[in-house]
C-alpha cells in the first residue's frame, strides 16, 4: 500500500518539482539576462550592483515583490481579482508536463501532446481577461480586450502551423515529432527547411501569444499604462510576470522541438565517431542541444523587444488574419503534398 | 490504491464538479460568474471524457469551447451593462411558461432514459484499443474513411454558417474611411517630400558679423 502510494504519488510530484523549480529559477535568470541584453543594446550597463555582475538582482526583485502589499482596488471583484493571477500561472506551468527534454526525459509521454499544449496555451487568456475585468479599471479592461482578441487570432495561425508539423511527422506525440526529424543530413533533416514559412509564422504567433514586443499592445505603456495588470502589485504582479516569462521559455522550447529537431544534434549523421560519453552528445544529440536552441529563441524575444517599435492594433489584426493565416493554410496543403509524394521522409529512412 | 478505485474516485469528483458548476450557471446572479461556471462545466466534462479514454475529444473540447468560444462569450458578457433588477421584473409572469417547458423536457429525458434502460446493451470494447492505436489516430482514420461524407457535410454546414454570419453583420457605411495597408507600405519617401539642397543664405544688406536682431 505504502509502496504503491510512493510509486503513484510521490515520484510524479518529485518529477514535477524537478521541472517547475528550475523553470522558476530560469525565469529569474531570464529576467536578469533580458535587462542585461537590452542594456547592452541601449549602450547601458544594465543591473550590476547586487551580487557579482548584478546576478542576484532578479532574486532581490522577487523578495521585494513578495514582501509588498497586494492592493485591492475599490469596487474590484475580490474573488476574481485574486483568482486571475493563478489562472494565468497554472496553464503556463501545466504545459511543461508534455515537453520532452531528451529521448527519455519526459514527464508525460502523452499521445496527444500537441493538442494538450494547444489546450493549455489557450487557457492562459482567462487570467488576462479576468484580471482586466475584475480590477474595475478602464485601462485594465482595455488591455484585457486587446489581449483576448490578439491571442484568439494568433492561436489560429499557430494551430495551422502545428497542423503542418503533424502532417509531416504523422504523430501528435512530441517525442515522435522530434524522432521524425532524425536523419543523416544534419540540420537539413529538421522541419524548418520544408516548413520555412510556417516556422517563421509559428515564432511570430508565439511572440504575439505571449503579448511580447512588438505585439505588446495588451500592456502598451504609452497608451494604457500597463494594460491588464495595471492594478496589481506585490506578489500578484509577480505571478503574472512569472507566467509571462514561463510562456516565453515554453514557446522557445516548442519552436526548437517542432522545427529545429529538439535534442537532435545539427551534426547528426555527419560525424559518427565514438570518443567518450562526455563528448558523444555533440553529434548524437542530447538535452544540451535543446537548451542551446531554446536559449537562442529566447534571446530573439529580447532582441525583438530592443529592435522593433510597437505595432498598431489594427495592423496586428491585419497581419494575423490577412497575412499569416492564409500563408499557413496554403502551407498545410503544401505539407500534405510533400507527405503524399514523399518529398520529406520520416525518421532515419530519409 | 488500485487504479480502478482511483478512477472511480476521480469520476465521482469530476462529476460532482460538473453538476455543481452546471447548477451554478443558472443560479448565479452575476453574469460573468455564470459564464465562468460554464467554463468550469466544460473543463470538468473534458476531464470526464479523458477518464473515458476519449483524449482527442476532451482536448478538442478545451481548445475549441473553453479556449475560443467561451472567451468570446465572456468578452460579450463583460461589455454588457445588465440591470439586475430589470432582469428579475418578469420572473413571476414568465414562471409558468418556464415550468411547462422544463416539465416537458424532463418528461422527454426520463422517457429516453427509460427506453434505453429497457434494452440494456453491454458496451463493446474500446475500438481504439482493439485496433491497437491511440484514440486520436483511430478517430482520424474513422472520420476520413468510414464517415467521410458526414464529415464533409458537417464542414460545409459550418462554412455556410460562417458566411451567413458575415453576410448578416457586415454593414457598408458610407462615412467610413479605410486606409489600405498595402498602399501605406508601398509609399516611397521621395513621392512625399522633396529635399532641396541649397547653400545657406541671408537677407541682402546684412553683414554676418553684426546681425541687426541682436542690437537692443
Amino acid at each position: 500500500m505504502v509502496d504503491q502510494l510512493i510509486q503513484q504519488l510521490l515520484w510524479p510530484i518529485i518529477f514535477i518539482l524537478c521541472i517547475t523549480v528550475p523553470l522558476i529559477i530560469a525565469v529569474a535568470m531570464f529576467v536578469y539576462w533580458e535587462r542585461k541584453v537590452i542594456g547592452w543594446m541601449h549602450v547601458r550597463l544594465g543591473p550590476n550592483k547586487i551580487g557579482p555582475f548584478g546576478l542576484l538582482q532578479a532574486f532581490a526583485d522577487v523578495v521585494k515583490l513578495l514582501i509588498k502589499e497586494v492592493i485591492l482596488p475599490t469596487n474590484a471583484n475580490k474573488f476574481l481579482y485574486y483568482l486571475a493571477p493563478l489562472l494565468a500561472l497554472i496553464p503556463a506551468l501545466a504545459a511543461w508536463a508534455v515537453v520532452p527534454f531528451s529521448s527519455k526525459m519526459v514527464l508525460s509521454n502523452a499521445n496527444a501532446g500537441v493538442l494538450y499544449l494547444l489546450a493549455m496555451t489557450s487557457l492562459g487568456v482567462y487570467g488576462i481577461i479576468l484580471a482586466g475585468w475584475a480590477s474595475n479599471s478602464r485601462y485594465a479592461l482595455l488591455g484585457a480586450m486587446r489581449s483576448a482578441a490578439q491571442v484568439i487570432s494568433y492561436e489560429l495561425a499557430m494551430g495551422l502551423c502545428l497542423v503542418c508539423v503533424l502532417v509531416l511527422a504523422g504523430s501528435l506525440n512530441l517525442t515522435d515529432i522530434v524522432n521524425a526529424q532524425a536523419g543523416h543530413k544534419g540540420l537539413f533533416n529538421w522541419y524548418w527547411l520544408p516548413l520555412l514559412p510556417v516556422f517563421v509564422i509559428y515564432f511570430i504567433s508565439g511572440v504575439a501569444e505571449t503579448n511580447r514586443a512588438p505585439f505588446d499592445v495588451a500592456e502598451g505603456e504609452s497608451e494604457i499604462v500597463a494594460g491588464f495588470h495595471v492594478e496589481y502589485s506585490g506578489s500578484a504582479f509577480a505571478i503574472f510576470f512569472l507566467a509571462e516569462y514561463a510562456n516565453m521559455i515554453l514557446i522557445s522550447f516548442l519552436a526548437s522541438i517542432l522545427f529545429m529537431g529538439g535534442w537532435l544534434s545539427p551534426l547528426q549523421g555527419v560525424i559518427t565517431a565514438d570518443v567518450s560519453p562526455w563528448v558523444n552528445w555533440i553529434w548524437t544529440g542530447g538535452f544540451i542541444w535543446l537548451f542551446i536552441k531554446a536559449f537562442l529563441f529566447a534571446f530573439m524575444f529580447l532582441w525583438f523587444r530592443a529592435t522593433f517599435p510597437r505595432y498598431r492594433y489594427d495592423q496586428i489584426m491585419r497581419l494575423g488574419w490577412k497575412v499569416l493565416i492564409p500563408i499557413a493554410i496554403v502551407w498545410v496543403l503544401v505539407a500534405g503534398c510533400m507527405k503524399y509524394y514523399g518529398w520529406v521522409g520520416v525518421g532515419m529512412g530519409a | 490504491m488500485n487504479p480502478q478505485l482511483f478512477q472511480l474516485i476521480c469520476f465521482y469528483a469530476f462529476s460532482f464538479v460538473t453538476v455543481a458548476a452546471a447548477l451554478s450557471v443558472i443560479t448565479l446572479r452575476n453574469t460573468v460568474h455564470a459564464v465562468l461556471a460554464l467554463v468550469l462545466t466544460f473543463f470538468s466534462t473534458a476531464c470526464l471524457w479523458m477518464l473515458a479514454e476519449a483524449e482527442f475529444l476532451a482536448l478538442a473540447l478545451i481548445v475549441v469551447y473553453v479556449g475560443a468560444v467561451m472567451v468570446l462569450f465572456l468578452f460579450v458578457v463583460m461589455m454588457l451593462d445588465i440591470d439586475q433588477e430589470k432582469m428579475r421584473e418578469g420572473f413571476v409572469k414568465f414562471l409558468p411558461v418556464g415550468l411547462i417547458v422544463a416539465l416537458a423536457m424532463l418528461a422527454e429525458m426520463l422517457g429516453l432514459i427509460g427506453v434505453r434502460a429497457m434494452h440494456v446493451q453491454i458496451m463493446g470494447a474500446n475500438p481504439a484499443t482493439v485496433a491497437g492505436m491511440s484514440n486520436t489516430a483511430w478517430l482520424g482514420r474513422a472520420l476520413y474513411t468510414q464517415y467521410l461524407l458526414p464529415f464533409e457535410i458537417a464542414a460545409l454546414i459550418l462554412t455556410v454558417g460562417v458566411v451567413a454570419a458575415v453576410a448578416l453583420t457586415l454593414r457598408q457605411r458610407g462615412d467610413m474611411r479605410h486606409e489600405s495597408a498595402s498602399q501605406q507600405v508601398a509609399v516611397n519617401p521621395r513621392d512625399r517630400i522633396r529635399i532641396v539642397k541649397m547653400a545657406s543664405e541671408r537677407p541682402a544688406g546684412e553683414s554676418p558679423a553684426t546681425p541687426q536682431e541682436s542690437k537692443p
